[in-house]
Order: C-alpha cells, then structure tokens, then sequence
C-alpha cells in the first residue's frame, strides 16, 4: 500500500530516530530530555500503525507522563545542569562506542534472524480486552510478579528519602525523657 | 472516520474521482477545526462567565462596559491578548520558552478529540477513549515544567515544580475514580460508557445512582479532577499571593493565552467527562434521543450534552470563587492519605458490586422487584 499512509510512517519514524539521536548527541541535558520527549511520541506514533492502540497510549501515560517528568525533575533540582561540562562530560570515549557497536551487532542480528508472527494484513481491531484477558489468565503470574517489585520499589524509595528526618523525630521524641 | 468518507464518497458523485484519502484527511481536518473552534469560544466566553460569577460572589459587578451586560468583554480581551508586545525575558531559554505554551495546549485540546458530544458527534470514537484523555493530558504537565524552567525565574520555576508534583500525584485518584464507569460499561469507549446509562430509567440509568460506591466515585473525581487542572481550591501552582502568577508569569500576549485556553479547555473536559461517566452523557431522561432522524437527534443529544458540562463547569466556578486555597502539604496529604485509598476502597466496592449483583444497580434491581 503506497500513499499518505506510507509517508506518515516514514515521517514518525525519521522522527523517532533523529530524535533518539538528538538524545545522545545534545550537549545540554535539558534539551536532550525534550527530543526524548519526541522520540517518545515518535514510537507511540509506531505502536498506532501497527494498530497497537492501548500500547500507544500506555507509552505516552507511563514514558512522557512518568518517566520524562521524572528525569525533568531530577535535572531541574541539579545545580547549574545547563553548564555542558557537568550534563554532559565526556563526548567520545572509544570504551563506549564498542560496547555500543556490540550492542547494535547483538540486536539487529535479533531482530533479522527472530520470525515475528505476522497477523495477515494489518486489521485496526480493539486490542483492549484481549491484552487484559491475557493478563489476568495466562500471563498472570508475571504480572503479579512486576506488581510485586513495583511495590517493593516504591516502599523502598519511600524508606531512602527520609531516614534523615525520621532519625530527627525519633531524637526529639527522645529528649524529653 | 474513513468509512464515513467512503459512504460519502459513494452517496455523492461529484466527488467520486477524489482519491478517499483526501476526503478522510479533509473530514479530519474539518471536525478537528470544529472542535478548536469551540474550544476557543468556550475559552473567551468561559473568561466572561468565569468573571461575572466571581463579581456575584464577591458582591460586585463583574465586567459591564463592552457590549451589553460585559458580554463583548471577552472579544475586547482577546484583541489586547493579540496585540500585545510578545515579550521574551533576556536570560529565558527562548526554544523552550516558546515550545511550552504549545505542548500544554496541545495537551489540552487532545483530549477534545473523544468527548461524546452527541449521539453521533465524536470526532474519533476510540476504543481506549478514557485512557487515551488519560495519556494526552500527562502532554500539559511536560509543557507547565518547560515553561517554569524556562522563564528562568524562581516563582516561575517553584510553580512549574508544584504544578507537575500535583497533576502527577492527582492523575491516580483521577484515574481511579473514573474506572467504576468502565467497569460498568466493559469498555474504555466514551460512546460506550455513555451509551451504558440509557434505557427507559431515566437519571436513574446513570451511573451516579447505579450503587452507593459510583455515587462517591463522582464526588472523588469531581474533587481530584479540579485538583489535576489546577483550579482553586487547589490553584498552588498558581497562589498569587505567594508565586505571583506560578509558571506562567514571564509570558505575556498571545503566549499567555495559550495558557489561559488551555486552562478553560481542561476546564470543560474535567466537566465533559464526569458527565459522560457518571450524568448520563447526552441522553435525554425518558427520552431516546437516538430513535429521532439523525439530525435532530444529534442536535437534541448534543444541547443536553451541554447543558450538564455547563452546570458543572459552574459548579467548578462556584466552588473557585467560594474556597480558600490549601497549602502544598495539605493538597498532598489530601491525594495521598484520602483520595487515592478512598478511590481504591470504591474500585473494590463496584467490582464486588457487579459481581454480587450481576452488573444491576440498584434502581435497576428496584424495577425488577416491582416487575
């Protein structure tokens, strides 16, 4: 199928790579989180065509409502982030690259080599109820699973943010006895 | 959208040689300029109303000079937002800068894109439609925490962080308390939802009345939702007696319109949505306004559609102009300790609910008992 559809996708997809790269190479850390920002809306953009509507939207909700505005908060609570010499310190380290280069080896040799079931013809059906059939029946113990560790994450992060303040309280309470 | 364009397409032969696409993209184009047309109207007309209720309220006037009762007033502020010198400050980062008061539109104005206005009349009927509002609107608080950071300014900077740390924390209570009706309905669909609360019960289909934990998950949403949007009493973000303006005080002209819409814009979707979800969306008490002709029944759907967001986008008002405005760690303690469990308690509560009861609420068991 040739048409503006096509066009579409090779805009979305220029967008999301020139993006990614935009990520890496931008010498301030602020701007690098707002081309993540499109990068981001770039792959939802991808989940749409291939009609994964609920992925796409769950990829905006948890990566740019959740984790963007997670590292925009660390970044703006660091001082002087602007500054290139503290965001972004070493532009080239040749360690890095080859790590990087074996990365993309391993991967794209993944993605050729794997066979992905691919439905014939791509048919825009709600995927809504079928993903969530699944995730209470057979893939139910993984997400029990994931819930488990979110919790234990979230009871953590509560726990290391205020030792300080907890330790305070406990002395004052102390005192006067 | 595109198999309305191929039925026009083949309903109208004079435009049978159009390539499909162009009449689907045309369609687009135009319900999408329909709703920002509306979106814009609602803004200024909205400032106009917002105004006269806090000029009742405070025992004053409100704005009286343009046109009959202030009623222009809103066209006049519109012109003076336009033409107002575009001021950058020195030491901003102008990309950003100038990229925020677009993303928190655009944000805002997705969401427009589901809201069943009428029986027909949804530019896009999402599947995911609740989730999707859900999504788009996290787009506004990347935009608020660009536009405080790049203002380069400390109040700007103390808003922005205060806004994103309170929509980020109201978005569950928001979320959670908008599930019962999606339960209910067994679909994420806003027609869906909507169209779950007809039959010939009258209000008493709504979703407000179907059992005792829907009739508190309206409540809890109304509340959360005018926290997330940042409306008094919940307006820290903004509280001009400490932060002057909060993220938005070093934009000016069309720039801090943008920001005003968007605002209003929110306003009316927080409204829209709790009417979809819980009053019963277009449907007409007794009535069926879908066995009409296609025409003046989507009229008909969409005045009462309406009319219910209006009431509560001025119920939204009232309250604003009527409550005093919680401090930072009040509105946290607020989302955390009482809205997200309470929101959470509900949830249970109608999934026992339809469990136990096989999906009927309690007028619905009535009329049974009664036959």
């Amino acid at each position: 199928m040739t048409g503006p559809a096509d066009l579409i996708f090779y805009f979305v997809a220029a967008l999301t790579v020139a993006s990614a790269i935009l990520v890496a190479t931008l010498p301030n850390i602020i701007y690098s989180a707002v081309a993540l920002l499109f990068s981001f809306a770039g792959v939802a953009g991808l989940y749409v065509f291939v009609s994964a509507d609920f992925l796409a939207a769950t990829q905006v909700l948890v990566y740019v409502g959740g984790i963007l505005i997670l590292i925009l908060f660390a970044v703006f609570l660091s001082n002087r982030i602007s500054t290139v010499k503290i965001s972004n310190p070493v532009h080239f380290n040749w360690q890095a690259a080859l790590l990087c280069l074996a990365l993309f080896g391993v991967l794209s040799y993944t993605a050729v080599s794997t066979k992905f079931p691919v439905k014939p013809g791509l048919s825009y059906q709600p995927t809504t109820a079928e993903i969530g059939e699944l995730l209470m029946t057979r893939y139910l113990l993984p997400f029990e699973v994931a819930s488990v560790l979110l919790l234990a994450a979230l009871i953590g992060a509560a726990l290391l943010s205020r030792p300080e303040g907890e330790k305070e309280r406990s002395a004052d309470m102390e005192e006067p006895k | 959208m595109e198999a309305l364009a191929r039925s026009l397409v083949s309903a109208v032969p004079a435009i049978a040689g159009v390539p499909l696409w162009t009449v689907t993209l045309l369609m687009m184009v135009l319900s999408a300029a329909v709703l920002l047309a509306f979106a814009l109207t609602f803004g200024g007309l909205g400032s106009y109303v917002l105004r006269k209720v806090a000029g009742d309220i405070q025992v004053r006037i409100g704005p009286n000079r343009v046109g009959p009762y202030g009623l222009l007033q809103f066209l006049a502020d519109g012109a003076k937002l336009l033409l107002k010198e575009d001021i950058i400050p020195a030491k901003a980062d102008r990309f950003l800068f100038i990229l925020a008061p677009y993303l928190v539109f655009v944000g805002s104005f997705a969401a427009f894109v589901v809201l069943p206005f009428g029986v027909g009349l949804t530019a896009s009927d999402l599947n995911i439609g609740v989730y999707y509002v859900m999504a788009v609107t996290s787009l506004v608080v990347v935009g608020i925490l660009m536009a405080g950071w790049a203002s380069n300014n400390k109040w700007a900077l103390l808003g922005g962080m205060r806004a994103a740390a309170q929509i980020v924390s109201y978005e569950i209570p928001v979320g959670m308390a908008i599930m019962p009706a999606v339960l209910i309905a067994g679909s994420l669909s806003l027609q869906d939802i909507v169209r779950s609360q007809g039959g010939l019960l009258g209000i008493f289909g709504w979703n407000l009345f179907h059992n005792p934990f829907t009739f508190f998950s309206f409540f809890l949403y109304f509340t959360a939702a005018q926290a997330e949007t940042n409306q008094t009493p919940f307006d820290i973000p903004e509280a001009e007696s400490e932060l002057v303006s909060g993220y938005n005080v070093e934009y000016s002209g069309i720039r801090y319109a943008f920001f005003f819409l968007a605002e209003f814009g929110d306003m009316f979707v927080v409204a829209a949505l709790a009417t979809a979800c819980f009053l019963g969306g277009w449907h007409v008490p007794f009535f069926r306004a879908e066995a009409l002709p296609a025409l003046w029944g989507n009229l008909l759907s969409l005045a009462v559609f309406l009319i219910k967001a209006f009431a509560l986008v001025l119920v939204m008002m009232w309250v604003r102009w009527t409550l005093p405005r919680l401090r930072v760690d009040q509105l946290m303690r607020m989302s955390w300790k009482y809205l997200v469990p309470l929101t959470f308690v509900n949830l249970l509560g109608v999934s026992l609910w339809l469990l136990i009861f096989k999906g009927k609420g309690i007028p619905a068991l009535i009329a049974s008992l009664i036959g």
